[in-house]
């Protein structure tokens, strides 16, 4: 039995994240449970840990900070004991060294990297990049395997990560320039876009990630 | 490339879609949530849900219906009807709702817009417009309606669509009261002005009668996805030929293709 842990912390819908991960498990081998928690106990007693979160940068880094033993049970799970880890949306920005939402907010960073305003050019493309945009893989990733050409997955967000170090990308989507569209590094990885709301495609990532064993 | 989005719309009454339905092979046309699996199964790039119930446990009903479809259909969702603070947002994202439309209380109180966008993120907050052109000759201007289009707030929809984006509105639904049930196509220079003072995205609704009008209401409109409710309900229109009529017009859509293994 694999046992996934949602993080709730208050931000993000964990509910769908629940769900979606639940469906996916049922295309895959192998017995799946998922839990939604803030326990720190629990998370490290865990096989893969999700984190969601939408909404302000600044809101959900003090949601996880104000949960005492939260992040420091996370970060044994994944850097002690090598448990997968994805991020989702807000969630994978919080790995970032920081946030520039309104202000200067650390993040955890566990990926070198900041979180800045979309800027696309030419400068009247709207924000927030909302809708289904063309996923690229630009680094092979077990979680991103078998998505065929051309995949699309579901954005809506106005801020979107920048890595210090370009080979922690994993893939990119345009919209008046180029946005990191997932990150990983070791047993972490990353989404800006929504693989719960991202329909077959979104499910075929999140099966993925219920079969990785990060080496 | 992002693509456009075509949204079919339910209207919503004590947890039952209320517009006439006729959809093939569909054993409960009533049902919201049986719906909502056949557009999720067409390839709808997003749904939308609108609450028009009074009643506290109409709303109670509402509630449910995003539950059962969040857990079913793993897409985009987006509710509006009887918002007015920023913890009734909350209550639908947590049910599984991933944007909130505001229409009344936005116009009431447009600071509102601003507590919202703070408490969920801008990306989740929608504001729905209801416009009516005014009937003065010349430059077409528009005011804003409330109470289903029933009551004027008499205030300029393109000034207002302008402030609500500067306070924090992600989205803007745009709805053409003058043209909503007609068939006759969107308002496409409602839709010009208001991209000219929106930085949001726009959803252009109200007057859909074929898939050319949506293609209309992105090339010439300048809109990033359409809404419509009856023409796809009464099956007059599928999603798959709307898109193909926006691809031939020269706009980039998401056709749906089978998942490779």
């Amino acid at each position: 039995m694999t046992r996934i842990a949602i993080v709730d912390y208050g931000s993000g819908n964990v509910r769908s994240v629940r769900k979606a991960l639940e469906r996916a498990a049922l295309s895959g081998t192998g017995n799946v449970s998922t839990i939604v928690t803030d326990d720190p106990d629990e998370l490290r007693s865990v096989d893969g840990i999700v984190l969601p979160g939408v909404g302000h940068y600044a809101d959900c880094a003090t949601a996880l900070r104000n949960r005492s033993g939260l992040i420091e049970a996370i970060h044994e799970a994944v850097f002690t004991h090598g448990r997968p880890f994805m991020g989702i949306c807000v969630g994978m920005q919080l790995l970032a060294t920081f946030g520039e939402e309104d202000q200067i907010t650390p993040g955890l960073d566990w990926i070198s990297g900041s979180v800045g305003r979309l800027r696309p050019t030419p400068s009247h493309l709207p924000v927030p990049h909302m809708g289904w945009n063309t996923l690229i893989t630009v680094n092979d990733h077990p979680v991103l395997a078998g998505l065929g050409d051309g995949p699309h997955v579901y954005f809506t967000h106005s801020y979107a990560m920048t890595p210090l170090e370009e080979q922690d990308i994993a893939a990119r989507t345009d919209y008046g320039g180029s946005i990191t569209a997932a990150i990983a590094r070791g047993p972490l990885f990353g989404t800006q876009f929504h693989p719960e709301k991202s329909q077959a495609i979104g499910q075929r990532i999140l099966a993925n990630f219920l079969n990785w064993r990060p080496g | 490339m992002l693509k456009v989005r075509v949204i079919p719309c339910l209207d919503v009454k004590d947890g039952r879609t209320v517009k006439g339905v006729q959809f093939v092979d569909l054993k409960d046309a009533g049902d919201p949530v049986s719906l909502a699996r056949a557009y999720d199964s067409q390839g709808a790039d997003e749904l939308c849900f609108l609450d028009i119930t009074a009643s506290v446990e109409g709303r109670g009903a509402m509630l449910e219906v995003i539950e059962r479809t969040a857990d079913e259909c793993f897409m985009p969702l987006t509710v509006g009807g009887g918002v007015r603070t920023p913890d009734d947002m909350v209550t639908m994202l947590r049910a599984g709702a991933d944007k909130v439309a505001i229409n009344t209380a936005a116009v009431i109180e447009p600071e509102i817009v601003s507590a919202c966008a703070r408490k969920v993120g801008r990306q989740a907050v929608v504001v729905a417009v209801d416009v009516r052109r005014s009937p003065e000759s010349g430059d077409p201007k528009w005011g804003v309606y409330t109470h289903g289009g029933r009551r004027s707030a008499g205030i300029d929809a393109i000034e207002f669509i302008r402030n609500v984006v500067s306070l924090g509105a992600g989205e803007i639904l745009l709805t053409s009261m003058d043209r909503d049930g007609t068939k006759e196509g969107y308002d496409l220079q409602l839709l010009q002005a208001a991209r000219r003072v929106s930085s949001v995205p726009i959803i252009a609704s109200g007057g859909a009668g074929n898939a050319e009008h949506m293609a209309q209401a992105i090339v010439v409109g300048g809109a990033d996805a359409v809404l419509a409710a009856s023409i796809f309900h009464f099956g007059e229109v599928s999603v798959s030929e709307a898109k193909k009529a926006i691809a031939r017009a020269g706009a980039p859509v998401r056709l749906p293709r089978k998942e490779t293994s």
